[in-house]
């Protein structure tokens, strides 16, 4: 993965700012500059999301690819924000934790590294709230 | 607009097929589609080659111009065009191939499909197919594709009734299928057990769960049916083609266990041909995962929403049951070369709409789908083909 692709997105990435369209109320992360619903006539304004949510879905990977073979097996899920977008992100429990329904928020972590001098990618990850 | 035909196809083995190049395995299915048609290549006017991606598999770009020059189609200067939407690219050449003959455009047009994905690491592989899915949003946080149909699998088993031995007999009746296909990648019947106990990949899917990597090809030819049978006395119709789009990300989706785009390529398809599901004879769906199989055979209206997993442990979709789906054995038995299986797919139906699939043939087949599937459902194209 290329290094300015995944640093140029430095604001969402690690901040998890997104947009919501002013017209209709609806959230959007990654941000968005059109809202699909109202089009142009939407207005869009930048947006700071809390950064808690709750598991719609998961699974456990066992099978990687490179980036993420030494991570193995990890749990990855799609997280439905309480605002409403959903994203999908890995969740930092042991695997028998995960569970659909499952409460967490978000934490800065390190994604992956890109060869073993590589640069280290960080983003965002979700931790189980107590 | 024109009535379209398919006048000939052709396919290789699928497989780990190391002897043969890229190159190589167009020219084989190509040569076997002209062959079929008793056309010589001169009549050729267009070309459309669905490739998901040879720039990454084998570093090679410019697949249009490179399959029509080794197709010896090079002097002639037909437009020979690549199509690329993950593994619908076959099926959206397919597409593209009737919209330019329906069209009155061009007469007789060639539609192939081609992937050589053996030559790369299963992690190199395995990344690049995550590009079929939302790189920045899904491949960057470490999701795979098998993952991703995990996802599926754990929202559809937490809300409908679909038991782990279940999705285990999707993989096990491709395999039936396919062992009775001389060009599938895996011709040996399995068990539950061989399913419950193989490896796993993502949790709930294990690697009986999951489709190969395959290298292959597949080329069909259409022209108008009325000038169809002065290449066979067996020309099939292209009764509808579809295609529909949604999310890039799973994530993003509506309904996560439920393809809006197969529904949606499904209904005009069927409105396009006049037909429901009760007209057709055959279905070649997109089981890239078992639980794609599950969700199609719903999506596209063969059972109801929550029922396949029931519907296809009581043999609804095997070869002597109410709707026989995959009969060549699928992606799983099969093999999915991506860009190649779409036109696999409209070659399997070819082959039972004309008698000639052998043990796996279905009785008296008039009518076939077929169901293609590019990304976790970004972009699907559904195809109805008619015995004349």
């Amino acid at each position: 993965m290329s290094v300015a692709r995944f640093w140029r997105k430095i604001p969402q990435r690690y901040n998890m700012l997104g947009t919501r369209c002013e017209t209709c109320g609806r959230h959007f992360f990654p941000p968005r500059s059109f809202c699909p619903e109202c089009r142009r006539t939407g207005k869009i304004a930048d947006y700071k999301f809390a950064g808690t949510g709750t598991v719609v879905t998961y699974t456990i990977i066992h099978t990687a690819s490179e980036q993420f073979e030494q991570l193995t097996p990890y749990v990855l899920a799609i997280v439905q924000l309480d605002e409403g977008p959903r994203m999908t992100a890995q969740v930092v429990c042991r695997p028998d934790e995960v569970k659909i329904g499952m409460r967490v928020k978000r934490a800065f972590r390190r994604i992956m590294t890109d060869g073993e001098s590589g640069v280290i990618h960080y983003g965002t990850k979700f931790v189980p709230v107590e | 607009m024109r009535d379209v035909a398919v006048i000939g196809a052709g396919c290789t083995t699928f497989g780990e097929k190391w002897s043969s190049s890229f190159r190589d395995l167009f020219v084989e299915a190509g040569a076997l589609a002209l062959e079929d048609a008793q056309l010589s290549g001169e009549k050729i006017d267009a070309m459309y080659v669905g490739n998901m991606s040879a720039g990454r598999f084998i570093e090679q770009e410019h697949i249009g111009a490179l399959i029509a020059d080794y197709a010896g189609l090079a002097t002639h200067h037909i437009p020979s065009t690549r199509v690329e939407a993950a593994c619908a690219s076959g099926g959206l050449a397919f597409r593209q191939a009737v919209i330019a003959v329906a069209s009155g455009m061009e007469d007789i047009v060639v539609a192939a499909g081609v992937e050589k994905m053996t030559d790369v690491e299963p992690g190199a592989s395995t990344d690049t197919l995550t590009g079929a899915a939302d790189r920045e949003w899904e491949g960057f946080v470490g999701a795979t594709f098998p993952g991703l149909y995990a996802m599926i699998a754990t929202d559809y088993m937490h809300r409908y009734p679909l038991t782990r031995e279940q999705l285990a007999m999707v993989a096990v009746k491709n395999h039936y299928n396919g062992a009775r296909n001389p060009i599938a990648q895996f011709q040996q019947e399995i068990t539950i057990d061989t399913v419950l106990k193989s490896t796993m990949v993502a949790e709930p899917l294990r690697l009986f769960d999951c489709s190969p990597i395959t290298d292959g090809a597949a080329a069909v030819i259409v022209a108008p049916l009325e000038r169809a049978r002065e290449f066979t006395d067996a020309p099939i119709k292209v009764l509808a083609s579809a295609q529909a789009s949604d999310t890039i990300t799973l994530h993003d989706r509506r309904d996560i266990s439920t393809l809006d785009a197969s529904i949606s390529a499904g209904q005009r398809a069927f409105k396009m041909a006049k037909l429901s599901h009760k007209d057709i004879d055959l279905v070649e769906v997109h089981d890239c995962f078992s639980i794609a199989e599950i969700c199609a055979i719903e999506d596209l209206g063969f059972c109801r929403k929550g029922e396949a997993g029931k519907f296809t442990a009581d043999g609804q979709t095997a070869l002597d049951g109410k709707i026989p789906v995959n009969t060549s054995g699928g992606l799983k038995a099969c093999g999915h070369p991506v860009g190649a299986t779409g036109i696999k797919q409209v070659f399997e139906v070819v082959q039972q709409l004309k008698g000639d699939a052998g043990k796996r043939q279905i009785d008296g087949a008039k009518i076939g789908m077929t169901h293609n599937v590019g990304g976790t459902g970004a972009t699907v194209a559904v195809h109805i083909l008619g015995r004349v």
